[in-house]
């Protein structure tokens, strides 16, 4: 990492502890629950920017991504062993040796055994490593429209399981999802008491992301990207595989989604099947089109922005037209993004020059 | 299986097939002159059918339906005056964008201005009961208007391409722009028609399959959808390809009731789709030396 790097990213700390800071001030400690959905809904926007703005490829699939992560955790950490453990099951007893599973009690007091949720979510991100793998391999072969429509049934695909299986909850959810406990006595869940503590873990979550991906776009691997970004068989003739540059990079967004699922599904403590629709595939790229594709912080800005405001409810009735017409106007006045209008760019020309 | 039953899948399959083809038609014909893929196709289907039954409760059934029309091409040409005609050469992912961002708009409009329930056209001919006997098969009369209205569309479509002057220019435009502009036919104004050609067509589809299939404000996407997976099927672009691959998608799924939860209806033309796209890109009856010279 350079230090130029560091600058925005201390920047954008002293932003989250500021925001904090403030809402304790003013009384309005609430916004930190929508900051904290914002916060994860963040991280599926960062890796979205990678695939779309750096590698230049489409996909309108990525809360896909996100229900399987989310849905996976989610169906893993309700699912009640006692009966399986009553009965002997070699491998629920052994995962219980092994303190993989988690024993409570229910509202009524009857014992309830599930699955320790570090293991739920690493089983969960492994699963989307296997799905964007192998719908990565033919997907990324296609281009424009048929990389769109293809990335597009994929995302409906996944929505049409998740509402049609049983184990899913089908268009109901899955509700009642336990907490996340990440060391004890710090655990991810939708407990007021626990809101502050929430807002920093989810905040750190994006800042290591941001971190992960920084070093990622300025190494080798981003400079092949922008490459692939710029002329494809240009950058094959230099010698960089594209495809498989390609695909990686396709499957480390998919990840993002997944923890993003994952946190947000044991926060909100349950999921439902709209997280898997088509508008929040396309609100995902949206956001990161007004960013202005290869603009991790434009992305990450203007994600927090919009997805607060519409978690807040500002838009009313009129949130998906909002979205609708924000990327309308925004790809046909300023296809560079927001941030990048003329009017900045002078701006920020003097800002370089002083450097 | 018996004879019966057989007959009552195609009816069926055919039904919703031609469908499928004529959004794939309206696909193609804006594909074919601009380069680019309307992924709000369905939606003039929706619309059709929507501004319809809004009148019909004002106007007769027939004035109704081609008022419907006429106001939903007024509506195609708009879109691409204001929100295509001035653009310079726009990327691919662009014209994605923004049109999946009229199809949000159009949903949302429509969402407010009919809401949400699920509204129909009068059936044309009888009710929900009556029915003819063909092939061993009960046909609802709807079925035959569906299939002949549609059958007669194809057609003059088929008609109009060949040996009409306008035609003629729009596909000029499609072979080669530049050369098609050299030779005095005006490219945006062919542009503009092919918008409002394709609103047309989507418009009195979603008029007369109302009566069977209903019409609500989001019912655009799933159509749109198949409707791509049949214009890739046959070959993007090639027109009367897309009829054999509706019929052949809508058969298909018809027969595929038995086997398949209606849960997965859908997945199933998606899967197809994702196939095509992984093994035959060029479609089932295109050929590889043509496709290679397209842009996608």
């Amino acid at each position: 990492m350079t230090r130029r790097n560091y600058i925005p990213i201390m920047l954008f700390i002293t932003a989250v502890i500021g925001i904090q800071l403030i809402t304790k001030f003013t009384g309005t400690n609430y916004y930190l629950t929508q900051l904290t959905m914002t916060a994860y809904y963040s991280l599926v926007i960062i890796g979205l920017c990678l695939v779309m703005g750096y590698a230049g490829q489409i996909s309108l699939g990525h809360a896909g991504f996100f229900a399987i992560g989310g849905y996976t955790s989610a169906a893993l950490t309700t699912c009640n062993l006692t009966s399986l453990f009553k009965n002997g099951n070699s491998l629920v007893k052994f995962l219980s040796s092994q303190g993989m599973l988690i024993k409570s009690q229910d509202l009524y007091g009857d014992p309830v055994l599930y699955v320790n949720p570090w293991l739920a979510a690493i089983l969960a991100i492994m699963l989307t490593v296997a799905i964007a793998f192998l719908i990565g391999i033919p997907v990324l072969k296609l281009k424009g429209h048929y990389l769109a429509m293809a990335t597009l049934g994929f995302g409906i695909i996944i929505f049409r399981i998740v509402l049609a299986t049983e184990i899913f909850g089908e268009a109901d959810g899955i509700s009642e999802v336990p907490g996340f406990t990440l060391i004890p006595g710090v655990s991810v869940n939708g407990n007021f008491d626990n809101r502050i503590i929430n807002y920093y873990i989810a905040c750190g979550i994006v800042v290591i992301g941001i971190i992960l991906l920084l070093n990622l776009i300025n190494s080798r691997v981003g400079r092949a990207l922008r490459a692939i970004h710029g002329a494809e068989d240009a950058a094959n003739a230099m010698g960089i595989n594209t495809s498989r540059y390609k695909l990686y990079t396709f499957v480390i967004s998919a990840v993002f989604a997944a923890v993003a699922g994952i946190f947000l599904t044991h926060y909100n403590g349950g999921i439902g099947p709209s997280e898997a629709g088509i508008m929040k595939s396309i609100r995902y790229v949206a956001i990161v089109a007004i960013g202005g594709m290869a603009n991790m912080w434009g992305a990450l800005t203007m994600g927090v922005i919009l997805n607060f405001m519409s978690l807040r409810g500002m838009f009313g009735s009129y949130d998906d037209a909002v979205f609708g017409a924000i990327l309308i106007i925004i790809m046909l006045f300023a296809p560079e993004g927001l941030l990048r209008l003329a009017i900045w760019q002078k701006f920020f020309k003097k800002n370089d020059s002083a450097q | 299986m018996t004879a019966e039953l057989f007959s009552q899948y195609l009816f069926a399959g055919i039904t919703y097939g031609i469908i499928y083809a004529i959004v794939a038609i309206g696909f193609n014909i804006i594909y074919n002159t601009t380069g680019i893929i309307n992924f709000a196709q369905g939606e003039f289907v929706m619309l059709g059918g929507m501004i319809a039954i809004s009148l019909n409760t004002i106007i007769p059934l027939v004035p109704a339906i081609a008022l419907a029309v006429v106001i939903t091409m007024i509506i195609g040409a708009l879109i691409e005056i204001i929100f295509i005609r001035w653009l310079d050469n726009p990327s691919v992912l662009r014209m994605i964008i923004i049109t999946i961002g009229l199809s949000i708009l159009i949903r949302e409009v429509a969402l407010h201005i009919w809401g949400e329930g699920v509204r129909s056209l009068p059936y044309f001919n009888g009710n929900e009961i009556s029915s003819i006997k063909i092939l061993e098969a009960q046909i609802s009369p709807q079925v035959l208007w569906v299939i002949g209205i549609c059958g007669i569309m194809v057609t003059l479509l088929s008609i109009f391409f060949r040996f009409t002057s306008l035609g003629l220019d729009m596909r000029a435009c499609s072979a080669n722009r530049l050369a098609a502009t050299l030779c005095g036919i005006n490219a945006r104004n062919m542009v503009t028609f092919s918008f409002m050609l394709s609103a047309g067509i989507g418009a009195l589809a979603g008029c007369v399959m109302s009566p069977i299939t209903y019409t609500q404000y989001d019912c655009g996407t799933g159509l749109a959808i198949k409707g791509f997976t049949v214009a890739v099927l046959g070959g993007l672009g090639n027109s009367m390809a897309a009829v054999a691959a509706g019929l052949l998608l809508g058969i298909i799924e018809a027969f595929s009731i038995g086997v398949v939860p209606l849960a997965f209806q859908d997945a199933i033309s998606i899967s197809i789709l994702l196939i095509i796209l992984f093994v035959r890109p060029n479609g089932l009856f295109g050929c590889n030396e043509t496709a290679n010279l397209k842009e996608f």
